[in-house]
């Protein structure tokens, strides 16, 4: 079925923009820990992008339709590797999210199970025959997506497990779900807010959603995070105070300033400008995926394309809100941004894909 | 592959653009919000918390006596600060702080909730006078405690064993009652400002103003860089009037007694010399005072912390019958008086006993010398009988007894002068007849301070001329003490014919003569004069009702006033032993100062020979020390006070010493 396949059709735009993203972070890794024990963290990042870069080019290579024909056997692996993961793998901080594989290098399988999640829903609605989507194939889209969703959440990891929601949401919106069924569903979720918010959650995940719902009730302990965060955001002003002249974030009150709150980094030395700044990249990026999924060849490649729209939208959303204190404190990185491998290395694997669906858009 | 050739719908896309559109719209906006519209507020939050200011505590000014030697200085020490603005989950880090500073947690825990109206940039004091064990605790916890600061202060240094406790009082944090009252609108919560005596009342000359350092801290309370340091500025000294020479015999001759001892010059008001027991030891309010030990010195019966000089306010027994001579003489009654004394005289139906009743003795026929010197009853109770209590209040409020001296310390009583008007004013009952015999000895409702008594006794043999006493130079004081205490004359003049001083002050040399009632407090080549007291503390028909044993519990109170010389005095020494039984006790005392103020001003002026060719004026120094107490001295009290200064010359070596 391939015919023509050419570097002419990949997205150079999309890739000058994500670029464009990549280098602010690098900069901002490096005046945020300038004065730390990370000090030197933005050139292990400029590693991390050179390779995801790579891996880009190569995935781009590999036909998404291929892909799909054997999804089926990437599910069953992410499940597995989920597994593994509650049964080997390292435990830091109170929760297994790694499996270790040699030497420093650790693996997070939650990441790529993303990308395997968005291919298989993808799959599945593409081949409906039927324009609307049926109770049951909601039902069936939901064990889906939920399997993996409760195996992360039992790591536990919250932020990561949450991830997941908007890509099984997109793939419902775009398959076809009735209103009537949305409506049903969002109807038991609130129902079952109670008892999930008794039994299902962990004291200290209770604690991050009391202290956001009321964070003037305790500054000093566990808002403490989400208030200097807004403190840094703040004191940036309109041109803020410079690279590595930051206060909240040269003098630590920032916590992990190169990672999770890397934004409020950028807020504070950039200010109001550097920070619109950055957002109008990333509405430009969204815009251009969004774009390609438009001129995708077929259902299952738009579906691909929007399933990353979707993460990539619900990470901005949730770590800018975090950082700016609309959204509780939770471990979701700012895709191209923060400081480390497995999140870089998961947009980049996406945006392969997506270059692959853009080159293959006149293949048939 | 059916249905791949259908496409995701436009309507959908373009939902979801905009979708993203409202997101990005809503962060944009919020980071107007934050960035633009509320920047300034976020900007101080971020420079509070990269500043920190901790003071720099000024030490306050020494405490000198009038030949400037040094009674209260100050000590170096350590203190730990809560740094409030860090900030921290204290419901996390208190129980730690409690525990590794050995602090109780309730404790910490009210203060912090009183600091809580305070900016949080101001530091809360947690611990003073720190162990080398809470410096190396908070040492090793930097990082989980970086809230916690360790400060140099200068405490307080006050002399050992209660010396002189009342008159310099102590230091404390400024109170809430005391924060409320207008005169310390300028002070600040955690503030250390004198609680009492001389602290107390020139705490405005003694306190310094203290300084601050402003430096910018991470989060782990690191100092990076120092912003601006301002000094603190040290407490001016002051010179008082005390005497340390006449103060350790005063504080000598009351130990292992209660009651008061005060010396003052007659001829100016300074006060040379007062004390007051028991005492407190003030060196344990420097730092925080214990709860347990504050209880335990505000239930002691003995009051330690009252200081009796003058805010004892007691019947000033015979003492009294100095003013009555005064009023006899000057209204010309008193100097032809005969009475005979016979053991007692009967006034209104009622037998009126004098005190040599007790001895089945009798005074015989006693003119005023003799009534004086005999102290005797019956006499009095005549000679009072024909003034009436209006001539008697009269002289005694002239005198400045019942009324304050407006002495330059804080908390003084004024007594009580019974007369006809105080009476209606406060009983709403006539007076009766019989009470006036009763105030003619100094019973009754009389009341005096220690202070008063030696203020008129010593008034009275300087021909009428009575000062206010003061224990600060007035010239040496800032113009706001001298326009406060310009409603108070300094000097009142009470008319005393020569010729009646002549026969008041013989008398009452001849008290402390073998025909006197204090022959045993007799000073040779001493013109020493006095008179003695002893006051009932409860009533005649009281201590009757009572068993023998409870009688007892009931001691009199030993009062003496003494002078020297008799006439013109330079020192007038007044002493007050509760429950000494009889004013001969008090005489001893009183001349055990007398004698160490006459020792002193009569010993030559001592002439330091120069050695060698030192050319600089000599340096003096201060010094008051203890000695242990020679073994086999029967009045041993383990250690013996003295008082002195060195005079170290040029080539740093001592070269004098004049005790």
């Amino acid at each position: 079925m391939r015919r023509y396949v050419s570097y002419r059709d990949f997205d150079w735009l999309l890739l000058g923009l994500v670029l464009l993203v990549c280098m602010i972070g690098v900069i901002q890794i490096y005046s945020a820990t300038l004065h730390t024990r990370f000090a030197g963290a933005h050139i292990k990042q400029i590693y991390w992008i050179a390779s995801g870069v790579g891996m880009m080019f190569l995935v781009s290579l590999i036909s998404y339709e291929a892909l799909l024909d054997r999804i089926h056997w990437f599910y069953g692996a992410a499940v597995i590797s989920l597994v593994a993961v509650l049964v080997v793998g390292q435990r830091y901080l109170g929760a297994r999210r790694w499996i270790k594989l040699w030497g420093t290098v650790h693996f997070q399988p939650s990441e790529w199970v993303k990308l395997v999640l968005i291919l298989v829903l993808a799959k599945y609605f593409s081949e409906l025959r039927q324009r609307d989507a049926s109770l049951r194939d909601i039902v069936k889209a939901g064990l889906i997506g939920g399997v993996p969703l409760l195996l992360v959440l039992r790591q536990p990891d919250l932020g990561t497990a949450l991830t997941y929601v908007p890509i099984i949401v997109m793939a419902l919106f775009l398959g076809g779900i009735q209103f009537k069924h949305a409506a049903a569903i969002l109807l038991v979720g609130a129902v079952l807010v109670v008892p999930v918010w008794k039994y299902g959650l962990k004291p200290y995940q209770k604690d991050r959603l009391t202290t956001f719902l009321h964070p003037e009730a305790d500054t000093q302990g566990k808002g403490y995070q989400g208030e200097q965060s807004k403190i840094a955001v703040g004191d940036g002003g309109l041109w803020g105070k410079g690279i590595a002249q930051g206060s909240q974030t040269q003098n630590a009150f920032l916590p992990i300033p190169q990672t999770d709150f890397i934004f409020a980094a950028l807020s504070e030395e950039h200010g109001f400008v550097g920070a619109i700044g950055l957002l109008l990249i990333y509405f430009v990026v969204l815009m251009r995926l969004v774009h390609n999924a438009q001129s995708a060849p077929d259902k299952a490649g738009a579906l691909i394309v929007l399933g990353v729209v979707a993460v990539l939208t619900f990470h901005i959303l949730v770590n800018v809100g975090m950082v700016v204190g609309f959204m509780p404190v939770t471990g979701i990185p700012l895709p191209l941004m923060s400081y480390g491998g497995s999140s870089l290395l998961f947009t980049f694997l996406a945006l392969g894909i997506v270059m692959n669906i853009r080159m293959r858009r006149f293949v048939n | 592959m059916i249905g791949r050739d259908e496409k995701i719908s436009n309507a959908k896309l373009v939902a979801i653009q905009y979708g993203i559109l409202a997101i990005f719209l809503i962060l944009g906006m919020r980071l107007w919000d934050l960035q633009i519209l509320s920047s300034d507020k976020y900007e101080s939050l971020a420079e509070r918390n990269r500043i920190r200011t901790v003071p720099i505590l000024a030490p306050r000014g020494k405490i000198l006596d009038r030949e400037g030697r040094i009674i209260v200085d100050n000590r170096p020490s350590s203190s730990v600060l809560l740094l409030r603005d860090q900030q921290r989950d204290w419901n996390e880090d208190l129980p730690k702080i409690a525990d590794g500073l050995d602090l109780q947690l309730a404790e910490i825990q009210d203060r912090l909730r009183r600091f809580s109206a305070e900016p949080k940039f101001r530091p809360m004091n947690l611990k003073d006078d720190i162990t080398d064990n809470d410096v190396a605790f908070i040492e090793s916890h930097r990082d989980e405690l970086p809230e916690l600061e360790i400060i140099m202060e200068h405490r307080r240094l006050y002399p050992r064993n209660g010396f002189m406790a009342h008159v310099i009082g102590y230091v404390g944090e400024v109170s809430e009652q005391m924060l409320n009252s207008p005169a310390y609108e300028l002070y600040e919560p955690g503030d250390v400002v004198g609680r009492s005596g001389v602290e107390r009342q020139y705490n405005d000359i003694l306190m310094g103003t203290d300084g601050e350092r402003r430096s910018v801290v991470n989060s782990h309370g690191k100092e990076l860089e120092t912003l601006s340091s301002k000094p603190p500025v040290a407490g001016h000294q002051l010179k008082l009037t005390i005497d340390l020479d006449i103060q350790v015999a005063a504080e000598e001759a009351l130990e292992g007694r209660n009651g008061a001892i005060i010396a003052m010059d007659p001829r100016s008001g300074e006060i040379l010399a007062m004390a007051s027991r028991p005492a407190f030891d003030p060196n344990q309010f420097s730092v925080r005072i214990s709860r347990q030990d504050w209880n335990a010195l505000i239930t002691d019966p003995g009051k330690p912390l009252m200081n009796k000089a003058i805010q004892a306010q007691l019947a000033p027994g015979s003492v009294f019958k100095v003013i009555m001579s005064v009023a006899g003489l000057q209204e010309g009654i008193a100097q032809d008086m005969h009475v005979n004394c016979g053991g007692g005289k009967v006034f209104y139906g009622r037998l009126f006993k004098c005190w040599i009743a007790a001895r089945h003795s009798s005074h015989g026929d006693v003119n005023i010398t003799k009534a004086i010197y005999q102290s005797c009853d019956s006499f009095f109770y005549t000679l009072g009988e024909r003034l009436g209590i209006g001539k008697i209040a009269s002289y005694a409020q002239a005198l400045g007894l019942g009324q304050p001296t407006h002495v330059d310390l804080p908390d003084e009583v004024g007594g009580v002068m019974p007369s006809e008007e105080w009476k209606v004013k406060n009983f709403k009952q006539k007076w009766f007849a019989g009470e006036t015999i009763s105030v003619s000895i100094g019973q009754g409702a009389v009341a005096t301070t220690p202070i008063q008594l030696a203020r008129a006794i010593g008034g009275i043999a300087s021909g009428g001329v009575l000062h206010r006493p003061h224990i600060a130079f007035p010239d040496e004081l800032p113009p706001q003490y001298k326009e406060a205490s310009s409603k108070y004359p300094d000097e009142v003049d009470v008319q005393i014919d020569p010729q009646n001083l002549q026969i008041i002050t013989d008398a009452m040399a001849q008290v402390v003569s073998p025909v006197g009632t204090a022959p045993q407090a007799h000073l040779q080549n001493v013109d020493f004069a006095g008179k003695t007291g002893s006051a009932q503390v409860v009533s005649n028909e009281f201590k009757k009702s009572l068993s023998k044993e409870a009688a007892a519990q009931y001691k009199d109170n030993g009062w003496f006033v003494g002078l020297m010389p008799r006439r013109n005095p330079e020192i007038v020494v007044a002493v007050l032993v509760e429950e000494g039984e009889h004013g001969s006790l008090a005489a001893g005392l009183a001349s055990q100062v007398i004698k160490a103020y006459a020792d002193k001003h009569r010993a030559p002026a001592q002439k330091l020979a120069r050695a060698g060719k030192a050319s600089g004026p000599p340096l003096e120094m201060a010094a008051f020390w203890s000695t242990p107490a020679p073994v086999g001295d029967p009045d041993s009290k383990g250690e013996q006070l003295h008082a002195g200064r060195f005079v170290i010359l040029e080539d740093a070596q001592a070269r004098g010493l004049r005790p």
